[in-house]
């Protein structure tokens, strides 16, 4: 029977289907970070278990490490903020205590979780895998089974290697078609959420397919399955193909010799069937996406570059008209007004959206000559990794952006969610290349605007939002 | 984890839909390296009146009055009554431990996001899923009567309205069962170290690179 990726994977992975519908589902590997990993630790010590399979495991400090050079060059020792400090440590101390390999605060290798799994080739085409972190859909571009878990979870799979789960409906994403010049991988995605809404995926896998997917790059591709979540699915992901495996060969994890063909043969099985059914299907232009910004507290609220803050009195519904109503109180907008006049007072390149080579290569070719707009208080540019970083600096982009006036900074998580001290103030605007907009996120009353790096760079030099086809 | 079976709980409206866990608990206080103690910071943002710290005393903190669960006719809410895709966004599972932490026990909404969907019954939080008119009419109720109470029965999988109105909801029985019986769901995998054992044992001969 024809079957999509996801039921595939799904297959691949049952250990056991239960009567009461349940089924347990083996991980192959696990991504472990700072934040949602101590309790799960605690949890294994309190009950005498140990981690079932230790390689398994791979985890690195992201969501609270400091990312100015003066504070990272002492170490876990020199991390300012207290709480933020002994979070790292105790990742540091467990990893230490139960045998499982860490990338440590200033270990190049070190980065964000979902920077790193790729680039190590810990992530591999037809694995499961999890991590405590909704952005682990960002794997699935890799034609793998990846989602977000929480605490509990992160505990189940350390002590079981496996989860108890119940299988989600297909949801096929396609879009065909060219992307215009400008136009990105982030763009499709933003597109995309603004179509269907932030639940419009939720008890769904998503896959997205079409012309326009396959041929984006690996870093295009992991762009758009990081915020599958935004759309409410937890698992996003992208049929296996040539870009793929050339992605993959040679990484450090990556297999190799005879186990690596043995290992590209399966792969190339890891697409859906040409007639496959999935439970629904939404369609995209990609000739006809726009560059995209978001204007609101919700992924969902999305405009065109061309188009205008939305008028609550054309809500759709009740429910939508005090939404918006209460968002455009909190981003201090006004219904009707031109995206091109928000103006800005920061500018944030980086996340697990958007911080690997090609999104830093990207936003230099905007930046290259140009210099950021004296009305900006800060223009960030955090690297997802250590080897992120060392290939812009091999590229020359760190210079780029320090003569056009952009921090350079050391990879982590950094102003996406502000557990470290890069934030934003209160009614501050920020062009930010993360994936969410919500009341708070990037600072206390901070107003973030979600966008791809090269509008965001764009962004930087006009001091507000401009058309980047135009720049 | 805390047992459910049946519960008789004041319930608290919160009018809002796409309640994300940015929302529930901000990211400051993720910082902390143990389960409790979040209740004080739960939806701190709309909670208080000015930016919260880990650690902090929040009674010298200035409150939101205009906040639901700031209302006296809401204080010891046992029930939350919510809108839909409740707990999107982030996969914290510092959002169910805040929310039992400050003493909720069930939610009710017309949908939830699939993340806290599985985060919050491990954590003997029960969600509850009604149709969009029926939280509707619920939302009007409990605003029209002070001291609202909803009796949850889960052995039943029943909700009954002061006025002896009883709702039907769904519910997974594997959830239902562990919940009631306040289980701990890794021991009842690890009856299964057998199969686990014998599955890998086969992967590693299929695909040897993801064990080597």
């Amino acid at each position: 029977m024809a079957q999509t990726l996801y039921d595939k994977l799904w297959d691949a992975h049952l250990v056991k289907q239960r009567d009461d519908g349940t089924a347990l589902i083996y991980i192959d590997r696990q991504l472990l970070h700072e934040v949602t990993s101590p309790q799960a630790f605690e949890g294994l010590r309190l009950a005498s278990r140990k981690p079932w399979r230790l390689n398994a495991n791979l985890a690195t400090p992201d969501h609270n490490v400091p990312t100015t050079l003066k504070e990272r060059s002492a170490g876990v020792s020199g991390i300012e903020d207290e709480t933020s400090r002994i979070q790292v440590q105790t990742l540091d101390d467990n990893c230490d205590e139960f045998g499982i390999t860490e990338f440590k605060i200033n270990d190049i290798r070190q980065g964000i979780v979902h920077v790193i799994g790729p680039e190590q080739g810990a992530t591999l085409p037809g694995m499961t895998l999890v991590c405590g972190d909704s952005h682990t859909a960002t794997h699935g571009a890799f034609a793998a089974l990846a989602h977000g878990v929480g605490t509990s979870e992160v505990e189940h799979v350390l002590a079981t290697q496996c989860l108890i789960q119940r299988k989600m409906k297909n949801l096929l994403i396609q879009v065909d078609g060219e992307l215009q010049p400008g136009v990105t991988a982030k763009d499709i995605i933003l597109a995309v959420i603004g179509e269907i809404g932030t639940a419009g995926g939720t008890g769904y896998a998503m896959e997205f397919a079409g012309s326009a997917i396959a041929s984006l790059s690996m870093e295009g591709r992991m762009t758009i399955c990081n915020m599958a979540i935004e759309a409410g699915a937890r698992v996003g992901l992208v049929g296996c193909d040539q870009t793929t495996i050339d992605y993959v060969k040679g990484r450090p994890f990556a297999p190799k010799g005879e186990q690596w063909e043995q290992a590209v043969a399966y792969w190339k099985t890891l697409h859906s069937d040409a007639d496959a059914a999935f439970d629904k299907v939404v369609t995209l232009d990609a000739a006809s996406i726009e560059p995209q910004v978001s204007w609101g507290t919700s992924p969902e609220m999305v405009a065109p570059i061309k188009g205008k803050v939305p008028d609550p009195a054309q809500a759709a519904d009740e429910s939508q008209r005090k939404s918006w109503e209460r968002a455009l109180e909190y981003m201090g907008l006004k219904a009707n007004q031109a995206i091109t006049d928000i103006q800005l007072d920061r500018v944030f390149i980086g996340s697990c959206t958007n911080s690997r080579i090609e999104d830093l290569r990207a936003a230099a070719e905007v930046a290259k000559g140009r210099k950021v707009a004296a009305s900006l208080k800060e223009a960030l540019v955090v690297p997802g990794s250590g080897l992120v970083k060392k290939q812009a600096e091999e590229e020359g982009l760190d210079k780029i952006f320090i003569e056009a006036g952009f921090q350079w900074r050391e990879p982590g998580c950094s102003m996406c969610l502000a557990m470290n001290a890069d934030k934003l103030g209160q009614g501050e605007h920020c062009a930010s290349t993360s994936n969410r907009n919500f009341e708070g996120r990037q600072g206390y009353g901070g107003r973030t605007h979600l966008v791809s790096p090269a509008m965001a760079a764009a962004a930087a030099i006009a001091g507000h939002f401009v058309d980047v086809r135009n720049f | 984890m805390q047992k459910f079976t049946q519960l008789n709980g004041l319930v608290a409206p919160l009018d809002r839909a796409n309640v994300d866990t940015d929302l529930i608990i901000p990211k400051q206080f993720l910082k902390s390296i143990k389960r409790t103690g979040f209740g004080p910071n739960l939806f701190d943002e709309l909670r208080y009146l000015d930016e919260g710290f880990p650690g902090q005393d929040c009674s010298q903190r200035p409150v939101n009055k205009d906040f639901v669960l700031n209302q006296p006719r809401y204080q010891g809410s046992e029930v939350l009554l919510a809108r839909k895709n409740f707990g999107c966004g982030s996969s914290r599972e510092h959002a169910p431990w805040a929310l039992v932490d400050y003493g909720f026990r069930a939610v009710i909404a017309p949908s939830f996001a699939d993340i806290f969907f599985n985060n919050a019954p491990k954590n003997g939080l029960l969600l509850i899923q009604l149709d969009e008119a029926t939280v509707e009419r619920l939302f009007q109720e409990v605003e029209a009567n002070e001291g609202y109470r909803l009796l949850v029965d889960l052995p039943a999988q029943t909700v009954t309205t002061p006025s002896g109105e009883v709702l039907s909801f769904e519910m997974d029985s594997f959830r239902k069962h562990c919940l009631i019986e306040g289980l701990d769901d890794i021991g009842l995998t690890l009856k299964d170290a057998d199969a686990i054992k014998a599955y890998e044992a086969k992967r590693a001969e299929q695909t040897p690179w993801i064990f080597s």
